[in-house]
């Protein structure tokens, strides 16, 4: 079985990863669920770049160091992302305190 | 034949991913997440890059599945009261039909690139020069040294603005405590820490020495320390430090201080980041031990979380 | 293909065997515990079968070293989860009907 598309196999798992993670991005309203698909979109981006680099001499370890660095930055970014998740949750909400505010100036 | 699996496992990659986003209950999610993140490192182990699939592994799955697991307790215990406002039908249809056009776009883009291996030939044949036969950790740590350095100094960052997120009274407390509360656990997952933490220690540091040839490097040498060092502060055996600790803001900044002055010693001889002949590999090996040293205590503490105030921590 | 190679292959069969009736026994089992039992003990025999399998192909007692490593790790990673796991549920079972 020789399809021609089986040479993208990975490349087009991980534009499908990409499409699937930024729909999920859109339609999922809690934060902690978007920063789920900030991180599927990375690991597509990351197969699209290791699968096309696939040839006939074995893989090229020049995207194979990008991706490792580009893992390493998402977690970073993944951990700063769920630190400011939690320090927004652990705030009151603005509208509340400005209600509180008010309630009081009107006193 | 190999085609039939790799068929199957790009089928299961987009039904994890498709339940780590979809699934109702936010814990399966993440771990669906998790399960995904080792698929994507066997699918890297099929396309036969080793040090990706040891990164993805580690690093993609292990210390994101912690993270966001902890992130998600933190936020049950505050009681998540996170505004989320719903969105129309007729918005999720049209980010649906968007997302499906964008997607159609890129998969058209990438069947019009060919695979190719292009730059292995090129950097096979500067290997020699450097003295070691991994070819990735050549392309991070000599071809293109000035992205890890750059990278390492994004990790530090990262770290500094996660502190920079605690309130202020709380700096510079350490963070809450990962211990878990209940004693009899405690002690189950203290005994495993403890006897991990050396074993930890002894596989980061030969997964930095295997590097050089084999597949294994500093940042995932550094993951697997960090590893055995966020499991032994759950368990109890070592506690979170203070963040204005000498020592500990020493370890951070070794592994991009010892790189960047290994690069202006560079500059000094002819050019930012040179390694003379015959000293690359020497240079990359002291590169990568302090880098692994910094990456583990920066990795662990961006798990960690930001400080939190004195009364929070037991 | 010499009897290393029969035997490497049947070692394999066996491992995803003990691997399948773990899954099976997760998606089955009605409570925690019982799931927990299935798990950590059919997936650790299976893991030991095919890290086996993947010494007796590599034939080289280095790497067949290093291979026991790993599956001493992933017992006791294993066994540690299980417990932590178990004594969470049984908790929870008690919190939601008291005895």
């Amino acid at each position: 079985m020789d399809l021609p598309v089986l040479d993208h196999l990975f490349a087009l798992t991980g534009a499908l990863l990409v499409g699937l993670g930024l729909c999920g991005f859109i339609v999922l309203r809690h934060p902690l669920r978007q920063l789920l698909a900030v991180n599927v979109v990375g690991a597509g981006i990351f197969l699209i770049l290791g699968g096309l680099g696939r040839g006939g001499s074995g893989t090229d370890p020049f995207p194979q160091a990008l991706v490792i660095t580009g893992i390493v930055v998402a977690v970073a970014l993944t951990a700063f992302g769920a630190a400011m998740i939690l320090r927004v949750a652990a705030e009151p909400a603005p509208e509340n305190r400005q209600a509180g505010e008010d309630a009081g100036e009107t006193r | 034949m190999t085609a039939a699996f790799d068929i199957l496992l790009c089928v299961m990659i987009l039904g994890t991913a498709g339940a780590a986003l979809f699934l109702r209950d936010p814990l399966a999610a993440i771990v669906f997440l998790i399960v995904l993140g080792n698929l994507l490192g066997l699918a890297w182990l099929t396309l036969d890059a080793v040090n990706v699939a040891l990164a993805e592994i580690a690093i993609g799955a292990g210390v994101t599945g912690v993270l966001l697991i902890l992130a998600r307790a933190r936020l049950v215990a505050l009681g998540d009261n996170v505004v989320c406002e719903p969105m129309p039908l007729w918005a999720r249809l049209g980010a649906i039909a968007l997302c499906a056009g964008f997607t159609a776009v890129l998969s058209c883009v990438v069947l019009s690139i060919t695979p190719d291996s292009g730059l292995t030939a090129r950097i096979e044949a500067l290997m020699p020069r450097i003295g070691i036969e991994n070819p990735v950790t050549g392309v991070l740590l000599a071809f293109r040294a000035y992205d890890t350095l750059l990278e390492t100094f994004v990790l530090l960052g990262a770290l500094v603005a996660v502190w920079s997120l605690g309130p202020d009274t709380a700096w510079p407390h350490p963070p809450a405590a990962l211990r878990i509360f209940d004693p009899g656990l405690r002690s189950v997952a203290g005994a495993f820490g403890r006897v991990l933490l050396p074993m930890a220690l002894v596989m980061a540091a030969y997964l930095v020495w295997a590097g050089s040839d084999l597949p294994g490097g500093a940042f995932q040498a550094g993951t697997v320390f960090a590893g055995g060092l966020l499991l032994a502060a759950i368990g109890g055996a070592i506690g979170l430090p203070r963040a204005d600790s000498p020592a500990l803001r020493l370890v951070l900044v070794l592994g991009p201080l010892v790189f960047l002055m290994i690069g202006l010693a560079g500059a000094v001889l002819g050019r930012f980041l040179l390694f003379p002949d015959g000293t690359a590999k020497m240079l990359i090996v002291t590169i990568e031990y302090a880098l692994a040293a910094s990456i583990a205590v920066t990795l662990a503490l961006l798990v960690a979380g930001s400080p939190a105030t004195p009364d929070k921590q037991d | 293909m010499t009897w290393l190679d029969y035997a490497v292959i049947v070692l394999l069969f066996t491992g995803v065997f003990f691997y399948a009736a773990g899954s099976l026994g997760l998606v089955r089992f009605p409570d925690a515990s019982s799931r927990l039992h299935a798990l950590t003990k059919a997936d650790n025999v299976g893991l030991g079968l095919v890290a086996l399998a993947t010494a007796l192909h590599w034939g080289s007692p280095a790497i067949a070293a290093k291979i026991f490593a790993v599956w001493l790790f992933a017992i006791m990673a294993a066994g540690m989860t299980a417990q932590l796991l178990a004594r969470t549920a049984k908790d929870d079972d008690e919190a939601r009907d008291p005895p």
